[in-house]
């Protein structure tokens, strides 16, 4: 084809200067506040206030991946939930052979397996003591998982609200899965009660900050790839199965290699931030799997603003900012809340808030702004 | 009953009063051998310790109002005596009594008492009640009875000295569908600790074997006859929970993820119907599960036409927002719910004429569970007429196959939109009707069924009743079939792996409207 498309740079001007502001907050100031400044500075940060941030951080990256398969792609998945708990679990495997004999029986197998009086692991916990097997499990299990159903889904073209009720079934179906003891993930409670990563201390400030550190180079990484992805001739087929799968078929494409590649990606990517999450939050159980999870993922890219770059990571720390305000202050009206969110929204915002300020800042300058 | 004509004489119940055990049992045995109705009364009495001596020797009874009578003729004793004492019933007396009252009864010419009295022997393994037995055989005119008794028969026999008798024993024993016999059969194959088999000799060992496995095929088919059953059962209420959203799905294209919820609207209708009906119409209460089926449709109904107006229409055309927004409806309804009911379940009870339950095949049906197969049905049906014998019937079939063409030709759609959504969340209601009756009420009651009843649609394809029908019926009968094997959890799992499996070779479900045109 002759047509080529002008290159876009990767990122324009203010781009750039986000990415070094956000570097230099992340890797510089937050870790030093919390760990190098004296305990009566006002600018102490307390443990708890830098897991938050670390926290919604790995939800900003189950955001991004989001963004990926429905903001491009325009194939909602109700099952993200799901692949974030994968990556979770994984690694959870291993923080829970980290334990070694220091848990209530000191046993050599975890507390929840003496319980059910088991002698020994079962064939899936093979090689997690290994911290590089678990690294590889962390991308491999929700990869793997996404493709083979991917393959079977995109294949027999399924798509639209079919596939993303097929996808919240998967996860439904998983979260029953595990709530079961025989799985051998714990059942109920889960994994928890983790002590250490490679022998260092897991509560100890210097693990949290590079937890924190981790997670946000992540988030960096999860953006530029990205923008770098939509950028691409890649990314400009992936909108265009968004905007008109069939017309792209009949220019000659074959559509599922594309989804199947940006749905793996993107499962692959929400496993890894469910790695992160699990060390700092200190728990993970089969709750995260309900649906009701998986779609609330969907809001926080709809509330930002779907298709756009940073509208994923701004729903996705507003939203949890007021869940954690919300549960807090006022718990019973939280699902009022984010049920309006959910219909007000779609309503009337569509473009999330990306859309209204690019919307209001259009009205102000009259010039087109590029979304 | 005549005070001249009793043929029991106060002879033979004067034993009663002597104070040798051995002489009050010659005494019961002389009672039980008259076996007439008032010998069945005085040994009843007798059970419940109600028969006195006197100082003089006399037997006599006590009336509910403390009057002193004579045991057989049921004459006041005037004046009344100044001394009188229990007859004393030690354990060896108690058990022949229960042998003398229960053959007694045994030839009773009510069928109802001989049918008690029949099931109370069951567990009695004594020769002694052989001689009975063949009396009440030779006399029983009803097969059921009968067959209980030749039973009792058999089971006492398989115990006699006789190898031939008991081979006739074991092998009359066949077509029994009773578990209990079946454990009793097997034990006899068990060898005891002189390792020795509890039956002694090889050929009657065979006849058991041979006897034991045709129960066990009899038991495995009463098995899939129960599971077939509770099959029907769940896949008649997936049935009504999915058939609002095949018709919503297939009309508009859209899903409603508050589908669930409408079903816990419906079942709330029939909780506050109840509690009008406990206030103000007390003795109508069994009606008020028929009076709640309006009321729950109609309240559903106008909900969904309420949230077609106010959200949904607005979304037409993104079918993935649709699905955002009506979660987020589900969300508020359940916390609203929460905010005015409780968060806890809410107490629904069955009207008497849906308590209890038939056995069929030692398969107990619940009659709540035949209702709501009943109902379903009836829905069925009257949805089926709607939809293809009246001008809103054909106007949603006209929308569902070619909106556009539809229009063209005049059809009202957005009207027709608003009709259908209130005709499936009103179906939903009458979901959420049955569902009262056979579990808990609670603000989750939705959550529950709204995946499965989406699996139906999924399967089964829109544009067509009969892809609901066939797929509910199909999912409720594979689960519940699989799930004793396999378990609840497993059978979600497969299920699920079964629907994708299906999608593969029709992307559009089982039962989908064929067509040419793309999808978009």
């Amino acid at each position: 084809m002759s047509f080529e498309p002008k290159a876009e740079p990767l990122f324009s001007k203010f781009g750039w200067m986000g990415i070094g502001l956000f570097s230099l907050v992340a890797f510089v100031f937050i870790p030093y506040f919390y760990l190098g400044a004296s305990e009566q500075s006002v600018f102490q940060l307390s443990s708890y206030s830098v897991t938050l941030i670390g926290k919604i951080m790995c939800y900003c990256i189950v955001a991004v991946a989001m963004n990926l398969i429905w903001g491009y792609t325009g194939i909602l998945s109700l099952g993200h939930g799901l692949f974030f708990a994968l990556g979770g679990y994984s690694f959870g495997m291993y923080l829970m052979r980290q334990i070694g004999r220091d848990g209530q029986y000191q046993s050599d197998l975890p507390d929840f397996m003496v319980f059910l009086d088991w002698k020994e692991y079962p064939w899936h916990w093979f090689g997690t003591d290994s911290f590089l097997w678990a690294l590889a499990l962390v991308v491999l299990v929700p990869g793997v998982l996404a493709f083979v159903f991917g393959f079977f889904a995109f294949r027999s073209r399924i798509k639209g609200v079919y596939f993303s009720i097929i996808t919240q079934a998967l996860t439904f179906a998983f979260m029953l899965l595990f709530f079961r003891n025989e799985t051998g993930f714990g059942g109920n409670n889960g994994f928890t009660d983790f002590k250490r990563i490679l022998g260092y201390s897991i509560t100890d400030p210097s693990m949290r900050a590079v937890l924190f550190i981790l997670s946000a180079a992540m988030l960096l990484g999860a953006v530029i790839l990205s923008r770098a992805l939509i950028r691409s001739k890649l990314g400009r087929v992936l909108t265009a199965i968004r905007d008109s799968e069939s017309r792209l078929m009949f220019s000659g494409y074959d559509p599922i290699r594309f989804k199947l590649f940006v749905w793996t990606l993107s499962a692959v990517m929400c496993g890894i931030a469910g790695a992160l999450y699990v060390p700092q939050v200190g728990i993970i159980n089969p709750s995260e799997m309900s649906p009701a999870n998986s779609i609330e993922i969907a809001v926080w890219v709809a509330v930002g603003g779907r298709g756009t770059l940073i509208g994923p990571l701004l729903g996705a720390s507003a939203v949890n900012g007021a869940k954690s305000f919300f549960t807090q202050a006022f718990p019973e009206y939280w699902l009022f809340f984010l049920g309006l969110l959910f219909i007000l929204v779609t309503l009337l915002m569509p473009k999330g808030i990306v859309g209204l300020l690019s919307k209001i800042k259009r009205s102000e300058t009259s010039v087109r702004v590029e979304g | 009953m005549s005070g001249a004509s009793f043929a029991l004489e106060t002879s033979d119940v004067s034993g009663l009063s002597s104070d040798s055990a051995m002489e009050r049992i010659n005494a019961i045995k002389a009672i039980a051998a008259v076996g007439d109705s008032d010998a069945l009364r005085i040994l009843q009495a007798l059970q419940n310790s109600e028969v006195y001596v006197t100082d003089t020797g006399q037997i006599v009874v006590e009336n509910d109002n403390g009057d002193v009578l004579d045991a057989i003729s049921l004459e006041l004793l005037d004046p009344e005596p100044e001394y009188y004492d229990y007859v004393i019933v030690n354990n060896v007396m108690r058990s022949e009594l229960e042998n003398a009252v229960a053959s007694l009864q045994l030839l009773s010419p009510d069928r109802d008492v001989r049918m008690a009295s029949a099931v109370a022997l069951q567990n009695n393994r004594s020769k002694e009640i052989l001689p009975l037995l063949a009396s009440a055989l030779n006399n029983e005119p009803d097969e059921e009875i009968r067959s209980i008794l030749l039973v009792i028969k058999a089971v006492i026999l398989l115990g006699s000295e006789d190898q031939t008798t008991r081979i006739d024993a074991v092998q009359s024993l066949e077509g029994t569908s009773d578990r209990a016999i079946r454990e009793l059969l097997v034990s006899k194959l068990n060898l005891d600790d002189q390792g020795e088999y509890a039956e002694p000799s090889p050929e009657v060992r065979k006849v058991i074997k041979d006897v034991v496995s045709s129960i066990d095929q009899k038991l495995t088919l009463i098995d899939y006859f129960g599971r077939l059953f509770s099959g029907l059962s769940l896949g008649s209420i997936l049935l009504l929970a999915a058939l609002g959203l095949a018709i919503t799905y297939g009309l508009l294209g859209v899903i409603n993820l508050a589908h669930g919820e409408m079903l816990m609207i419906g079942a709330y209708a029939t909780y506050l119907t109840q509690q009008f009906f406990i206030r103000f119409l007390p003795d109508f209460f069994d009606l008020y599960v028929l009076a709640a089926i309006p009321i729950a449709f109609l309240t559903a109904a106008v909900i969904g036409v309420i949230l077609e107006r106010t959200v949904i229409r607005w979304l037409y055309g993104r079918p993935l927002e649709t699905l955002l927004a009506t979660w987020g409806i589900s969300l508020f309804l359940i916390q609203l719910v929460r905010q005015i009911f409780g968060a806890q379940n809410v107490e629904v009870s069955n009207p008497s004429w849906l308590s209890g339950g038939v056995e069929v095949w030692n398969v107990v049906m619940p009659y709540n569970r035949i209702a709501i197969i009943v109902f379903a049905l009836c829905v069925l049906v009257g949805v089926w007429l709607l939809i293809s014998r009246t001008r809103l019937g054909l106007f949603i079939r006209s929308v569902t196959q070619n909106r556009s063409m539809a229009s063209c030709v005049g059809v009202h759609t957005a009207r027709v939109d608003l009709m259908a959504f209130g005709l499936g969340s009103g179906i939903a209601g009458l979901a959420g009707v049955a569902l009262s009756q056979i579990g808990n009420v609670g603000p989750d009651l939705g959550q529950a069924y709204i995946i499965d009843s989406f699996m139906v649609v999924v399967l089964g394809g829109v544009g067509q009743l009969a892809g609901s029908v066939y797929a509910a019926l199909g999912l409720g009968a594979f689960s519940k079939l699989i799930e004793p094997g396999v378990g609840a959890v497993l059978t979600k799992i497969l299920i699920l792996v079964f629907i994708i499996a299906v999608i593969q070779k029709r992307p559009q479900g089982l039962f989908a409207l064929k067509g040419r045109a793309v999808e978009n």
